[in-house]
């Protein structure tokens, strides 16, 4: 009994109870008029669902969202992977990385408004410059740190230079590489949603500050709630693919 | 990087890029990129205001207040969360939610309950920092060797004893890992935080400069912005690694 | 003493490794092989021991062609050492397996690298994990293996390019105490059966004995061959009755002795 009680998923759904108890309670007492109860906001969120109003916005954030990620992915871990095999690249890119992954990169969006107006261009630039770093850094250090006797191991064994990166660097890198792309699709969706909120209202974006500012709270919940989960979601799934694609090790034991 | 045998440090390679945003910005390819030169001349100007003054000292307000919130709510919650195995397991799926969750959908939450001031900012700030701290704080606690618990316990410490006696120092380099990283993300925070609520801070000169096409003011700013980020962090980089030697012996 | 050629063997032997006059300084200037000569018997396997510091590990891999030297030549059967060579496989310390790849994976990975075929270079492989005895552990990854099992895997790998001459970097320093004796007598059957070169690097005094028909005994600052100590223990009686022979015991406590003012 003991034993189902401090059970992961017996514990989660408490948590989950407790959590979304106290979002209800607080909404009822009312703590603010803009603040919905949790049932409002399901509610209103089924509604958004059923009427097709919430699925119809999802593509506008996306696509900026896909672009972006994709670009990023492909260029980041090209240049990550770049700087780790190769000292001069190391040397010219790697502080402008280290830089720019401290660097509060939002504070570039006004200029790229100014520069790219306020279209997808914007868009999709904001996402890369947020998501960029950290896969670059990423795919360079876990490059970088390859275990030396494992080079040694492919040395000794004669494989070719191309070899040596295609069999052991970036397979051992990989699982970095790839939390690194977790860590930048985190990123991509806070800079898609604040390219949205900033540039102009499309999308989920468009969603949240339309009934913030007719006073529909319960459905601007309902929109960032939708996000939110979504944004869980993608990340989770991501973290499956590698798992699936990459790590046959893994798999077997899970 | 060596040249004639000569070790060049690696942020030396920060001097060529300006040197090439200076020939780009001199050749006028790019309205996005005013020269280099015309850049730091604007800083000078620009940094002494009172405007900017001012909204350097909101910033940074905001920032110290949000991040110590953070790092005093944060740390305790980790380290329970690293001894305590039911907190640990209803409160885990909340951190790692939070900590890839895109955390500017709520900040027009914030800005309705809390109105469109420093308030709403310092909230932002907290938001974007604390849940890294809580993960590092738990793992730090989490790689405590178990004898050491053991010891704390033989000797009959409490709760209290144990969390400022030991665990706190046992687990210090994960923390301090922890409040930089959490530094890095309030910094970004407090910055999302000011765009998005506009009208304080560096968010209205944000405004004012990009409605006026004030490029050079504009890159002066962000780059004051990316130095004390980077300034910050590379400090506590310095501080973390002083704490490495016992992370290493601690096994 | 290291001016004249130090042969691991008194009578007219076959040479497999010559290793003539190497001197190794490490970038900074840290000084790990002066002037070092010795010469390594066909067929037989000689362990290198020494206390920590004394170059053994950067003598196993200028042999191996993973460091150069600053000064000195290596010859493998009389051909100089420019690379990492064909005829040489190395087992490492920390066993350097992928831990991404299965057993029979890791095992033909050299193979691989030569770009022989799947089905052939995986037929060899399991020829040699049969004989390190993993036979059925074909399909399990590293982190389902035990450390004793993950060096038997970088044991096959080794053998399965069919090199003349085995490196091994304190193959068992990452093992524990029973596992390791095992492997020890297992070792032992392997270089009776294989007709190879075995260049053995080890702390272990008891391994040492055990294991090899000579031992280089090594000696730092400045590092030097300071003996070369063929055990002569008896073969025919079971290991556990060797580990109490006298003779064993005897030359496990000279060794002992000379090694004993070097450490700290």
């Amino acid at each position: 009994m003991s034993s189902f009680l401090i059970h992961p998923l017996t514990l989660r759904l408490v948590s989950v109870v407790i959590a979304f108890g106290t979002w209800e309670y607080l909404g009822r007492i009312p703590i603010s008029p803009a603040f919905p109860t949790f049932l409002e906001t399901m509610s209103a969120l089924w509604g958004m669902l059923m009427d097709g109003s919430m699925i119809s916005v999802y593509p506008a954030t996306f696509q900026p969202l896909l672009i972006g990620l994709i670009i990023s992915s492909i260029l980041g871990i090209a240049c990550g992977v770049f700087m780790g095999l190769n000292h001069k690249a190391e040397w010219f890119g790697a502080p402008v990385f280290i830089v720019l992954q401290s660097a509060p990169l939002a504070a570039l969006i006004p200029l790229l408004t100014f520069a790219y107006g306020i279209g997808l261009t914007s868009k999709i630039i904001t996402v890369c410059i947020m998501s960029m770093p950290v896969i670059v850094l990423n795919a360079y250090t876990a490059v970088r740190h390859t275990p030396t006797s494992m080079i040694e191991m492919g040395e000794s064994y004669l494989g070719s230079r191309r070899q040596i990166i295609m069999k052991i660097i970036i397979p051992a890198a990989s699982p970095i590489i790839y939390a690194g792309l977790r860590l930048g699709a985190a990123m991509g969706f806070i800079g898609a949603i604040l390219a949205e909120l900033l540039i102009t209202p499309t999308g989920i974006g468009d969603l949240i500050t339309y009934n913030q500012s007719i006073a529909e709270y319960d459905k601007m919940y309902a929109a960032i709630f939708s996000i939110m989960v979504f944004a869980v979601l993608f990340i989770e799934i991501l973290e499956r693919t590698e798992y699936i694609f990459f790590r046959p090790d893994k798999r077997v034991t899970q | 990087m060596k040249i004639f045998g000569i070790k060049i440090p690696m942020m030396a390679s920060l001097i060529l890029w300006a040197i090439l945003w200076e020939i780009v910005g001199q050749l006028e390819l790019s309205i996005l990129l005013p020269p280099f030169s015309h850049i730091l001349i604007r800083m000078v100007e620009i940094v002494p205001t009172a405007t900017f003054m001012n909204a350097l000292w909101i910033t940074a307000k905001c920032f110290l207040i949000g991040t110590a919130i953070a790092i005093v709510v944060g740390i305790p919650i980790g380290v329970l969360m690293g001894r305590s195995i039911v907190i640990d397991r209803m409160l885990l799926p909340w951190v790692n939610m939070f900590l890839s969750a895109p955390l500017t959908a709520l900040v027009p939450v914030l800005m309705t309950l809390f109105g469109f001031g420093t308030k709403t900012i310092i909230l932002t700030t907290v938001l974007f920092a604390i849940w890294i701290i809580v993960l590092d704080a738990r793992a730090g606690v989490k790689n405590i060797t178990p004898s050491l618990v053991e010891m704390t316990k033989s000797f009959q410490a409490n709760f209290w004893q144990a969390f400022t006696k030991v665990y706190l120092w046992a687990a210090m380099p994960e923390i301090l890992a922890g409040i930089r990283l959490g530094c890095i993300r309030s910094i970004k925070g407090v910055i999302i935080g000011q765009l998005l609520v506009s009208v304080v801070g560096f968010g209205r000169l944000f405004e004012l400069y990009s409605a006026n096409f004030l490029m050079e003011h504009m890159w002066a700013l962000l780059f004051v912005l990316f130095f004390f980020a980077f300034l910050i962090a590379e400090g506590l980089g310095v501080l973390e690694r002083k704490f490495e030697y016992y992370a290493a012996s601690r096994n | 003493m290291s001016a004249a050629a130090e042969t691991v063997s008194d009578n007219a032997q076959q040479i497999a490794v010559e290793v003539d006059n190497v001197t190794k300084i490490y970038p900074g200037g840290v000084e790990a092989l002066n002037d070092m000569t010795i010469h390594f018997p066909k067929g037989e396997l000689t362990s290198l021991l020494g206390p920590s510091g004394c170059g053994k590990t950067t003598l196993l891999k200028i042999i191996a062609g993973l460091l150069k030297p600053t000064a000195g030549k290596v010859k493998v059967n009389g051909v100089d050492v420019t690379g990492p060579g064909k005829e040489r496989a190395f087992v490492f310390q920390d066993f350097a397996l992928m831990p991404w790849a299965s057993v029979i994976r890791n095992a033909a990975f050299g193979l691989e690298l030569q770009g022989m075929n799947k089905s052939e270079r995986e037929a060899i492989a399991e020829k040699y994990i049969d004989i390190v005895g993993l036979k059925g552990y074909e399909n399990l990854y590293p982190h389902e293996l035990s450390g004793g099992m993950r060096q038997r895997v970088g044991l096959a790998r080794a053998l399965a390019v069919n090199a003349e001459v085995l490196l091994m970097d304190e193959p068992f320093s990452a093992v524990d105490e029973q596992t390791r004796r095992k492997f020890q007598e297992d070792i032992l059957e392997v270089v009776d059966d294989e007709q190879k070169t075995f260049i053995f690097v080890t702390h272990s005094i008891e391994e040492a004995v055990y294991v090899s028909q000579s031992i280089a005994l090594l000696l730092p600052r400045p590092s030097r061959v300071s003996e070369i100590i063929r055990p002569d223990i008896r073969r025919d009686i079971s290991p556990d009755a060797i580990r109490r022979d006298p003779v064993y015991l005897d030359i496990v406590e000279r060794i002992w002795q000379g090694l004993r003012t070097y450490v700290e």
